[in-house]
């Protein structure tokens, strides 16, 4: 039988180091917030045109515009541009596609974006409270289903262990996008904290699945001597294909996502995919490993 | 599950599924069923602006504010409307002590105009003349409670003498109170009209005016007369707003979106199907099967009653990963049995019930998240949570009851 809880430090170290390594990039480079957060205006426009840089379109935006500090970015897809300014009234906006128009010619929006800075206040702060709400949901419920198995690891402790295997799962994405963020300019916006919930609520599906197991087995070797250890091993090798098969057939569809699907939600669903990666890791190699620990650190405890 | 209760089920299903193709097939066969109940497709899909205006409220009495919103919004949908939007979406919101109009126009053709006509409204009151000045020594206009929501309709006329374009008031029964009682109270002195805070005219009043009748004369030409006249009757805002968030999505972008979503959500749905074909073999067949009917009923239940965002797709092609979860569990379990020496039927039946816990576990976690973000986050994130979650739902049948009598008809035992 493979023994994955004799080498749980060489995983929980893995992880460890993942984890450390995300939130130094978190604390380095931080979050670059979309206009969702810090209000401005996001303006993805189209002009066709062999010659036309994004230096040329932030110059005329800026000279002719009158607009403080224009940033343009080119898109994947041809001809399509990303303008970021300072919140941008209505006037201000055909004005500027007026500009643009007469300098470019034909110019086709795709999408314009703006909102203001107390909208994004409100956002933000909803965010956060979200994000506590399904923390604090989702372990009560943990501990409530687990309540009858308290022996010999009380059920608040599997809450706990479900808790820090989620917060695994999220601040390594966290860290990805903090490093994306410095080099390619990804920014930060309500999209990613959605699927950052979203991977709370999937990443304890599979540590659920291993919990369910190690419940059972308890209740089957209760009354033997066998290790809580020992245990647990087998309750994870015996669920292993099912926690790595329940997350891939997400991640087929996450890369379809990716590959063909909307490129507006493509960052949405590779946060995912990172989200659901670490999280069927951390299922298996991280939330068991660090009840016996925790199990291994109470009867050292109660021995002295 | 007998074999006699499975094939029941099983043929329910099916009708369900097949009445269900040719209900949410948006082809032109179904033209007939489309104009019954069409997809409801959000702005990010067909194109659209989503708007978000905050409503000063500052200068209502608190007693007023929850009527004046009311009434504002009436208004602005009453504007709305008349652009031709297809369910056009007018709603307050209430958010940190801040009320917001919020104004969802999918599939508008002309973003632009529609912005400047919701914009233009002219918020109209009149005013008397203070008793203090300012530093020029012009008194201080000091408003009234006499507004533009206290107007019954307002027309081009001309004055008998001059021939000068003017617009001709006519209140409601409040407001030809409210209007007496001004005129009674300022006989001999200017009352002021504002339109959008500017003085439009001031008018000496001579004597008491019970009629309900009112002239707004002044620099005007015909045409700004009409256009004034026009507004204040399609309803003068009773509180003034300002536009302070805009998403807006062209058509052509729109439809891309739809587009390579419906590409990623079938192509993901036929590598899952592939997946648990090549795992699971002839019960990774019969978990595709529940899958095409999971699909087909979320569909019919999102075409009924949600309006599908480029969100709520999403949610949707997420669940689609997550809905042959509990088959995985169910027959990972299943394998141990029959590993153990139990019988086919025996091993299938402890398979979905021993699994059961875990598979109850997990969908409450996602539940629990979902309902959390549908009450929290506002407009696209809500049509995410909700696809998601009735999808978790819809799985819980389909995974579990849907396959449970294929499993019993398609096997060569009794019961399973």
């Amino acid at each position: 039988m493979k023994n994955i809880i004799s080498h749980r430090a060489i995983f929980l170290s893995v992880s460890g180091t993942l984890v450390l390594a995300s939130i130094v990039c978190l604390f380095v480079f931080g979050f670059r917030p979309a206009i969702d957060f810090t209000g401005g205006t996001l303006w993805q426009v189209k002009i066709n045109g062999t010659n036309v840089t994004e230096q040329h379109i932030a110059d005329v935006l800026h000279t002719t515009g009158g607009v403080a500090s224009p940033v343009v970015y080119r898109e994947l897809t041809p001809d399509s541009f990303l303008i970021k300014t300072q919140p941008l009234t209505e006037t201000d906006h055909q004005r500027l596609a007026g500009v643009l128009r007469g300098t470019f010619g034909s110019v086709e929006e795709l999408q314009f974006q703006s909102i203001g800075p107390t909208i994004g206040d409100q956002l933000r702060s909803r965010a956060i409270w979200a994000g506590i709400l399904v923390l604090f949901g989702i372990s009560l419920y943990i501990a409530f289903s687990f309540r009858k198995v308290s022996y010999p690891v009380s059920s608040w402790k599997y809450g706990i262990a479900t808790l820090i295997a989620l917060f695994h799962d999220v601040i390594i994405p966290m860290g990805v996008l903090a490093i994306l963020g410095k080099t390619n300019g990804i920014e930060i916006d309500t999209n990613f904290v959605v699927a950052l919930l979203v991977i709370m609520g999937f990443s304890v599906h599979d540590t659920i699945v291993v919990f369910d197991r190690i419940r059972e087995n308890l209740m089957v070797h209760r009354g033997s001597k066998k290790p809580f250890d020992e245990t647990v091993n087998e309750s994870i090798v015996q669920t292993m294909a099912r926690s790595i098969n329940t997350s891939l057939t997400l991640v087929l569809v996450l890369v379809a996502m990716i590959i063909f699907g909307a490129p507006n939600l493509r960052i949405f669903s590779g946060v995912l995919l990172i989200g659901t990666i670490a999280g069927t890791y951390s299922s298996i190699f991280v939330a068991s490993p660090l009840l016996t620990l925790w199990h291994k650190f109470d009867t050292n405890k109660s021995a002295k | 599950m007998t074999k006699r209760n499975a094939s029941l089920l099983l043929f329910l299903v099916a009708i369900v599924t097949v009445v269900g193709i040719f209900f949410i097939y948006p082809a032109s066969w179904s033209a007939a069923i489309s104009s019954w109940s069409p997809w409801k497709l959000g702005l990010d899909l067909v194109g659209g602006s989503h708007l978000t205006y905050k409503i000063d409220t500052s200068a209502l009495d608190s007693s007023r504010v929850s009527d004046t919103l009311a009434g504002l919004r009436d208004v602005i949908e009453k504007r709305v409307n008349a652009f031709g939007v297809r369910e056009p979406q007018v709603a307050i919101s209430q958010t940190q002590g801040e009320n917001y109009l919020v104004i969802d126009l999918a599939g508008i053709s002309d973003v632009q105009e529609a912005i400047k006509q919701i914009g233009q409204t002219p918020f109209l009151d009149f005013r008397t003349v203070g008793t203090t000045t300012d530093a020029s020594g012009t008194p201080v206009w000091v408003p009234t409670e006499l507004k533009g929501q206290y107007i019954q309709s307002a027309s081009l006329s001309f004055d008998q003498r001059t021939s000068q374009p003017e617009v001709q008031l006519q209140f409601t029964g409040e407001g030809t109170d409210l209007f007496a009682k001004l005129t009674e109270q300022n006989v001999g002195k200017q009352i002021g009209i504002f339109v959008d805070n500017n003085l439009i005219s001031a008018p000496v009043v001579n004597e008491k005016i019970p009629s309900g009748n009112a002239v707004i004369s002044g620099r005007f030409s015909v045409d700004e007369a009409k256009k004034l006249a026009q507004n204040i009757n399609a309803g003068a805002l009773p509180a003034p707003i300002t536009l302070v968030n805009q998403q807006t999505v062209g058509a052509s972008l729109g439809t891309n979106s739809l587009q390579s979503s419906l590409w990623a959500g079938l192509i993901g749905t036929l590598l899952v199907m592939l997946f648990m074909m090549l795992y699971y073999h002839w019960r990774g067949f019969l978990a595709s099967v529940a899958l095409v009917v999971y699909i087909v009923i979320s569909l019919i239940i999102f075409k009924l009653f949600v309006t599908m965002s480029l969100a709520g797709i999403a949610g949707f092609l997420l669940s689609i990963g997550m809905a042959v979860d509990a088959n995985v569990l169910i027959f990972e379990r299943t394998k141990e049995e029959l590993k153990k020496g139990l019988e086919v039927g025996a091993a299938t039946r402890e398979g979905f019930r021993r699994a059961w816990t875990a598979i109850r576990d997990s969908n409450v976690s996602t539940i629990i998240t979902t309902l959390i973000l549908f009450n929290i986050t506002s407009g696209f994130v809500k049509g995410l949570a909700l696809t998601l979650f009735l999808g978790v739902l819809v799985s819980m049948f389909t995974a579990i009851t849907v396959t449970r009598g294929l499993l019993t008809v398609f096997s060569k035992s009794k019961t399973v």
